[in-house]
């Protein structure tokens, strides 16, 4: 058997290279987060957000956006068969779920690197929680990650597949949204941050990671069979 | 790169095999033993079911009854013990469109855990052997259908598997190409092979075995 680290960075950086390469994914995902952040700035004819609404603005355009990536996850695995060079290949089917969950992280990560300032521009006054929403960002991508690739891994040989990923992992997300906006939203507050809960809603996103991180190990070498 | 495992008896047994897609059987009632070192070829009607016989063989796919063993390993829970001793060929090329051929390769090597150095020069070897050495800069996506047949026949022997399932080895290439293809994955390789074709009379004649398979008739070996 090939060494699980080998083979996890040969998938990594293949994603990653093809990915460079056509921008499929992350050109429309930042796209999307962008025009719905103008959207929500003239929908609620607001200039600057806070609290649980800055919250949840930032998260339902990131989510809706990580769909965007999700949806093509697999795209290249379906195409020419690639899923077959996989399982040919002596290595631990599992490592093509870490793989892709960690391209999918790399993914939110950029998009995140490009967004996250355009909302701050948008609507906060007060810039001084983005810092600490790092963490927040940073486990939330890892729990939408496990969560997107099993759905994406799952969905990608439907003919529904469009319709199928947003179906079925929008409602795997809303805890992991509920602990994300909770996290968010004392970091985000007018007059500036403040670290009620901070720490409890951390250690939920923390524990939702690990549960589907787990679920994604345990069950992925099965979806991969005929 | 995998050792060759060493191995009593034929390198593949199938007895009383069946695969069902649903209600519907695709292959029923195969036999047949074939040694190591040797050559089967696998003739038959479009649905007869050769493609699925080659991709349960490969392990790719789960039989719904009977016995399979190869190189050793019963299928499917030995399976795991197969991976990387075999070389499939099949309809899909299996190589990523964005990436160029060179870059496949060297992702395939890397997934056969060869060496970089080892797999710099077999994978040169290869694309020389198939001609593509000019090409392999390219874009997969950018090849003709041929030209991506080449690059799966390089994919496909690149880690020097013990046994040979190829579907349609010559499907999309040209006289060239045929001739290239057969100096890496024809009868003269010395490896076990079993190829299925609609192309009898080339194929045939280099065989030690021949298959044949109807719908909704009982497999025959000559």
């Amino acid at each position: 058997m090939t060494s699980s680290r080998a083979a996890f960075a040969a998938i990594l950086a293949k994603d990653l290279r093809s990915e460079l390469r056509t921008l499929q994914s992350l050109p429309a995902m930042a796209l999307f987060a962008v025009t719905t952040f103008v959207i929500f700035r003239f929908g609620l004819d607001r200039t600057s957000l806070s609290g649980s609404l800055a919250s949840g603005v930032l998260w339902a355009t990131l989510l809706f956006a990580a769909v965007l990536g999700i949806n093509r996850l697999f795209v290249s695995e379906r195409e020419e068969g690639g899923f077959d060079a996989i399982r040919l290949a002596p290595i631990d089917r599992t490592v093509l779920f870490a793989a892709k969950a960690a391209a999918l992280v790399v993914y939110l990560a950029a998009l995140e690197l490009v967004t996250v300032p355009i909302f701050a521009i948008f609507f906060l006054e007060d810039a001084a929680g983005l810092g600490p929403l790092v963490a927040v960002l940073l486990l939330t991508d890892i729990g939408l990650a496990a969560t997107g690739t099993l759905i994406s891994s799952m969905a990608v040989n439907s003919r529904a597949r469009d319709l199928l990923v947003p179906l079925v992992l929008l409602p795997l997300a809303v805890p992991l949204m509920i602990a994300a906006t909770g996290a968010t939203e004392p970091l985000l507050s007018l007059g500036g941050p403040s670290y009620d809960r901070f720490g409890t809603w951390l250690m939920v996103l923390g524990l939702y990671d690990l549960i589907f991180g787990l679920v994604g190990y345990a069950v992925f070498d099965f979806l991969l069979e005929d | 790169m995998p050792p060759a495992q060493e191995m009593a008896g034929p390198a593949i047994s199938v007895a009383g095999l069946r695969r069902d897609y649903g209600d519907r059987p695709a292959l029923e009632g195969v036999d047949f033993e074939l040694a190591a070192g040797a050559s089967l070829v696998v003739l038959g009607p479009n649905g007869a079911g050769k493609t699925t016989l080659l991709r349960i063989l490969a392990t790719l796919l789960r039989p719904s009854g009977g016995d399979v063993a190869v190189l050793g390993c019963a299928l499917p829970d030995e399976a795991w013990k197969l991976r990387g001793r075999i070389g499939y060929l099949g309809h899909e090329p299996l190589l990523y469109r964005d990436l160029s051929g060179r870059e496949n390769l060297r992702f395939q090597a890397r997934l056969y855990g060869i060496e970089r150095a080892e797999a710099e020069a077999r994978i040169e070897e290869l694309l020389r052997g198939v001609g593509m050495e000019r090409r392999a800069d390219e874009r997969v996506a950018e090849l003709s259908a041929g030209m991506r047949q080449r690059l799966s026949i390089c994919r496909c022997v690149l880690h020097r598997p013990e046994l040979l399932l190829l579907d349609e080895p010559d499907s999309n290439l040209d006289a060239e190409g045929r001739e290239l293809a057969r100096g890496l994955i024809g009868s003269g390789v010395g490896t076990t092979r079993v190829v299925v074709t609609h192309d009898p009379e080339r194929h045939v004649p280099e065989a030690d075995q021949v298959l044949r398979l109807g719908i909704g008739e009982r497999a025959v070996v000559s």
